[in-house]
C-alpha cells in the first residue's frame, strides 16, 4: 500500500454513553492516508458519525471515550487543548455535514461566512482572501461568484448550498475533508454532481477524505477502501472492489443484498380498460396574492397523460420538482387539477356521483414520511381500523378480523394493536401505513417515495413486502421515487418526468437498458448497476451519460 | 438504535407504566384543586357562620377558636367569607374558561381549516381583540353588559376568546400539512370528519396547557375586577373584594389580606401544576417517557 505514514491512525476507539454505560463505538481502528478517499458505510445507529466526530475532538457531552487513541499527523487528538483543537479544526481537518439547509448560517452573507475561516487561519489581506474565495466559488460551478458573495443561503438551491459548504472548507486546503452524509439530501443527479466536484476539488489539493455514508454504492464508486461498521463495531475493511465482490462478514453481505436488483420482467394480461386513466392533466399552483398585484401561477404539470393497467406497477421517477408527487396527488384527489381528465375505471371522477365512491374506496396512497402520515393520538388498531369504516355492510366484528389479518399480512401480527405510533421504528410505521392503504382491499394504490425514509436493510424488507402484497393482492400501482434503483425492482413500466412533463416512458428494461432521452440517461448515470458475483458479493457499473463530461478517477 | 431497543422492551414497558405513581406535579397539583373543589362545593351549601352576617362586637378579631381565620370590619367571619368566595370564583372561572374554549375553539377550527381570505378577516379581527389587555376589554365589556357575576364571565370570556383562537388555529394550520390528514382525505372521509377526528383531538394538548393557565389568569382577573369595584357586587364575598376590603386594615389586621391572598396563589399553584400533569397524561407520546 502506501509508503507514507497514515495522515489519520484511529486505533481501538471505544466511546460509551455517560448514564447507561451502553457501547456505542466498540473498538474501532482504521486510518486515511494523505490523499485517500475512505468511506465508512453503516446504518443508523452503527456509530458511523460518532467515531468521524471524535476525530475532530467533537464528542457530544453524554457520550464518554473509554478507549484508544485517534492520531491525526501523528498528533494525538485527544491530548490536544483547545486552541490546537481549534487550529486542527478547519485549518488541518475541513467537514461538510448532511444538511445544506442547516449548515449554512441563514442570516449571515455567503461572502462574509465563507471569509471567516480563511480570515481565521490564515494571514491575508481582505483583497487576497476575496480573490482566493471568487476563484473557489468559480471552480464549484457558481455562474456568478461575485453576486454570490452578498447572497444569502436561502437563495440557493440545496445542491448550491452544498457546493457553496464544499467551497468554504477547500479554501483552507486541508489535508482531511470528513464528509458526513454529503449528499443523501439531495436528489440522485445532483448528488452525483456534488460527489464529482468533491473527488475533483479534493484530488487537486491531495486531500484525503473520510466520506461517511449509509450509501454502499455510491460509497464504492469514490473510495479506494471502505469501513463497514454495524452497531459500533467494524465488521469489515478493506478495498473497495474486494469488499464488493467477495464480501466475508455476513452484515455485509445483507447490505450487499438489501441493494436493489432486478428481477426478471413479468408479463401482465392484455387488458382493454386501463384502471386509471389521466389525459393531459394540468395543475397549476397560484401565485401569492398580494393586495396590489398576482403573481403569475406556477404550472406543476403540463398536460400529463398516463393509463395504469390492472395488476401494473408504473413507476414515475424525476429529480425534485419534476412534478411527480403533484401527479400522484392529483390522482389521489388531493390536487384539483386545472384542467385535463382522470378517470378511474373508464369513469371520470367526480363528486357526489356512485362512480365517485367506488374510486374513492378503491383508491389507497402510502405517504413518504412514516412519522408525519399517522395521527399520532390514535393507535395501530384504530390507524388500520379507520378505511373500514366507509365500507358498507362490514359488521365490527369483521373490521376486527380484517385488521388482524392485515397486520399479519405486513409482518406485524396482532401484538402491535394497542400500541402507538411513536413506540414503532421507521420501518414498522411504513408497514402501518401500508396495512392503512391495503386493509380496503383497493384495486389502486398511489405509493410516493415509500422508502426514501428508511434505511438500506429496513428499505429492503419494506420494498419485497410490498412486492408481495402487490402479488397477492393483485392491486396497480403507481410508484413514485427519484430513487430508480428502487425502481428498477418493483417495476413493471418506467415514466421519466421532468419539469412537469414526460420526458420517457416505457417498459422497464428498455428505460434502464436502452435510454434515449438525455435526462434518463444521466438520472441512470447516477446509480450503479449490479451483477452478482461468483463469491456472494456484487459488481458495480456504471452507466455513462452521453455527451457527460468523463469522469474523473 | 433507539427506536429498536424500545421495541424490544416494548411489551416491559406497557406494565410498569400502570403500576407507576403519578407524577409528583400531579399529586401535589390534584391535591390542591382537591381541596379548593371541596371548599368551594361545601362554601356553596354550609358555612360556619353567615357570611353576610355582621357584628359589630367582634369586628377586626383576630383568629381565634370561634373564629379560626379571624373577623373583617364589620364582624364578619372571614373563613365562611372564604368558603362563599371560593363558590363564587370558582364557578365564574368554570364558566368563563368554557366560554372562552368553545367560542375561541370554533373560530381557531374554523379560520385555520378555511385559510385564504375568511381567515384573514378573522384573524385581523381577532388580532385587534388581543391587541388589548384582557383586562382593559373586560373593564370595557362589562361597561356595557353590566357589573354582575353573569356580565363578568360574558366579559373576560369574551376577552379571553383571542388568545384561544390564535392558539387552535395555528395549531391547525401545521397539523393540516401533516401527512396523516392527507391520508384521512383520500379515504374518503369528510372534512367535518378530519376535523372531529384527528384534528380536534390533537389540538387537545396545547388546550389543556392554554385551559388551565387561563383558569388561573381569569380567577385573578375576576379578583382584580372586584378589588377594583367592578365585579360582583358586595356584599357578597369574592376573593378578589376580599383582599380590596382588607387594604385599610393592613396594619391593624393582616389576616385579612393574608388569607385571601394565600388562597389565590395556592389555587393557581395547583392548577398549573396540574395542567402539566394533565397535558403529559393526554399526549400519548408523552406517557412511560417519565
Amino acid at each position: 500500500m502506501t509508503k507514507t505514514a497514515p495522515l489519520l491512525d484511529v486505533a481501538g476507539l471505544t466511546l460509551k454513553i455517560g448514564g447507561s454505560g451502553r457501547t456505542v463505538v466498540n473498538d474501532v481502528s482504521f486510518q486515511v492516508f494523505p490523499g485517500e478517499i475512505v468511506g465508512i458505510v453503516g446504518e443508523s445507529g452503527s456509530g458511523k458519525t460518532l467515531a468521524a466526530r471524535a476525530v475532530m475532538g467533537f464528542i457530544p457531552p453524554a457520550v464518554r471515550l473509554e478507549g484508544g487513541t485517534i492520531r491525526f499527523d501523528g498528533q494525538d487528538v485527544m491530548a490536544m487543548d483547545g486552541k490546537a483543537l481549534r487550529t486542527m479544526r478547519g485549518s488541518r481537518v475541513g467537514m461538510v455535514f448532511q444538511e445544506p439547509m442547516t449548515s449554512l448560517n441563514p442570516s449571515m452573507l455567503i461572502g462574509r461566512q465563507l471569509d471567516e475561516g480563511l480570515a481565521l487561519h490564515r494571514k491575508l489581506d481582505a483583497s487576497q482572501r476575496r480573490a482566493l474565495i471568487l476563484d473557489m466559488l468559480k471552480r464549484v460551478g457558481l455562474r456568478d461568484p461575485e453576486g454570490a458573495l452578498t447572497a444569502y443561503p436561502h437563495q440557493f438551491s440545496g445542491g448550491m448550498r452544498q457546493r457553496i459548504m464544499l467551497a468554504s472548507v477547500m479554501l483552507l486546503k486541508p489535508a482531511l475533508l470528513l464528509a458526513d452524509e454529503p449528499t443523501t439530501a439531495l436528489d440522485a443527479v445532483v448528488q452525483r454532481d456534488v460527489m464529482e466536484l468533491m473527488v475533483e476539488l479534493t484530488q487537486a489539493n491531495d486531500t484525503a477524505v473520510l466520506l461517511i455514508s449509509h450509501d454502499l454504492g455510491m460509497v464504492a464508486r469514490y473510495c479506494s477502501r471502505i469501513v463497514v461498521m454495524c452497531q459500533g463495531d467494524v465488521v469489515e475493511q478493506g478495498l473497495s472492489d474486494d469488499i464488493l465482490a467477495r464480501p466475508q462478514h455476513p452484515y455485509t453481505r445483507k447490505l450487499l443484498s438489501a441493494m436493489p436488483h432486478r428481477l426478471p420482467a413479468r408479463a401482465l394480461p392484455e387488458v382493454k380498460t386501463p384502471i386509471v386513466a389521466v389525459r393531459d392533466l394540468i395543475v397549476e399552483y397560484p401565485g401569492r396574492q398580494g393586495f396590489f398585484r398576482k403573481e403569475q401561477a406556477k404550472r406543476a404539470l403540463h398536460g400529463i397523460s398516463i393509463d395504469v393497467q390492472p395488476g401494473e406497477v408504473v413507476a414515475v421517477v424525476g429529480g425534485s420538482g419534476s412534478g411527480k408527487t403533484t401527479l400522484g396527488q392529483s390522482i389521489a384527489g388531493l390536487v384539483k387539477p386545472a384542467g385535463g381528465e382522470i378517470r378511474f375505471n373508464g369513469k371520470p371522477i367526480e363528486k357526489s356521483d356512485a362512480a365517485y365512491w367506488d374510486y374513492r374506496l378503491n383508491c389507497q396512497m402510502v405517504f413518504q414520511d412514516p412519522y408525519s402520515s399517522l395521527d399520532p393520538r390514535m393507535t395501530i388498531q384504530q390507524l388500520v381500523a379507520e378505511p373500514l369504516r366507509l365500507v358498507p355492510n362490514m359488521s365490527p366484528a369483521d373490521r376486527k378480523a380484517r385488521v388482524a389479518e392485515v397486520l399479519t399480512e405486513v409482518g406485524l401480527g396482532e401484538g402491535f394493536a394497542e400500541r402507538y405510533p411513536h413506540e414503532l421504528s421507521g420501518g414498522q410505521r411504513q408497514r402501518i401505513a401500508i396495512a392503512r392503504a391495503i386493509v380496503r382491499r383497493p384495486s389502486f394504490v398511489i405509493a410516493d417515495e415509500p422508502v426514501s425514509a428508511l434505511d438500506v436493510t429496513v428499505r429492503a424488507q419494506v420494498l419485497e413486502l410490498f412486492d408481495e402484497l402487490q402479488k397477492k393482492h393483485g392491486f396497480s400501482c403507481l410508484f413514485i421515487s427519484h430513487d430508480l434503483g428502487v425502481v428498477e425492482q418493483v417495476a413493471d413500466r418506467v415514466i421519466v418526468m421532468q419539469d412537469g412533463r414526460i420526458v420517457e416512458e416505457g417498459p422497464r428494461d428498455d428505460i434502464f437498458d436502452n435510454p434515449r432521452h438525455p435526462y434518463t440517461q444521466k438520472l441512470l448515470a447516477a446509480v450503479p448497476g449490479l451483477e452478482s458475483t461468483a463469491e456472494g458479493g456484487v459488481r458495480l457499473f456504471w452507466r455513462r451519460a452521453e455527451n457527460d463530461k468523463a469522469i474523473t478517477g | 438504535m433507539s427506536s429498536d431497543s424500545t421495541m424490544s422492551t416494548g411489551g416491559t414497558m406497557k406494565k410498569t407504566r400502570r403500576m407507576k405513581l403519578p407524577a409528583p406535579n400531579a399529586i401535589v397539583g390534584g391535591t390542591l384543586i382537591t381541596l379548593l373543589l371541596l371548599t368551594a362545593g361545601t362554601g356553596a351549601l354550609w358555612t360556619p357562620y353567615d357570611p353576610l352576617k355582621l357584628s359589630f362586637r367582634e369586628k377586626l378579631a383576630a383568629p381565634s377558636a370561634l373564629h379560626w381565620l379571624g373577623t373583617d370590619e364589620f364582624g364578619r367571619d372571614v373563613l365562611s367569607r372564604l368558603m362563599a368566595g371560593a363558590a363564587t370564583s370558582v364557578w365564574i372561572s368554570i364558566l368563563t374558561v368554557t366560554l372562552a374554549v368553545i367560542m375561541g375553539t370554533t373560530i381557531g377550527l374554523f379560520s385555520g381549516y378555511m385559510r385564504g381570505w375568511t381567515d384573514r378577516i378573522i384573524m385581523a379581527f381577532n388580532d385587534a381583540l388581543l391587541a388589548f389587555p384582557g383586562i382593559l376589554l373586560a373593564l370595557g365589556l362589562l361597561a356595557v353588559v353590566g357589573a354582575n357575576k353573569y356580565g363578568i364571565i360574558v366579559a373576560l370570556g369574551i376577552a379571553y376568546t383571542p388568545s384561544v383562537a390564535r392558539v387552535v388555529r395555528g395549531t391547525v394550520l401545521s397539523l393540516r400539512e401533516r401527512e396523516f390528514i392527507a391520508a384521512s382525505r383520500v379515504m374518503g372521509n369528510s372534512e367535518g370528519f378530519t376535523m372531529a377526528r384527528h384534528i380536534l383531538p390533537n389540538c387537545i394538548a396545547p388546550l389543556t396547557v392554554l385551559a388551565t393557565s387561563m383558569f388561573g389568569y381569569v380567577l385573578l382577573a375576576e379578583s382584580a375586577l372586584s378589588f377594583l369595584g367592578l365585579g360582583v357586587p358586595p356584599p357578597a364575598p369574592t376573593w378578589g373584594n376580599m383582599l380590596a376590603g382588607s387594604r385599610p386594615y393592613i396594619g391593624q389586621a393582616v389576616w385579612l389580606g393574608i388569607f385571601p391572598g394565600l388562597a389565590i396563589s395556592l389555587t393557581l399553584l395547583g392548577i398549573n401544576l396540574l395542567g402539566d400533569a394533565v397535558r403529559d397524561r393526554l399526549d400519548p407520546r408523552m406517557r412511560g417517557s417519565r
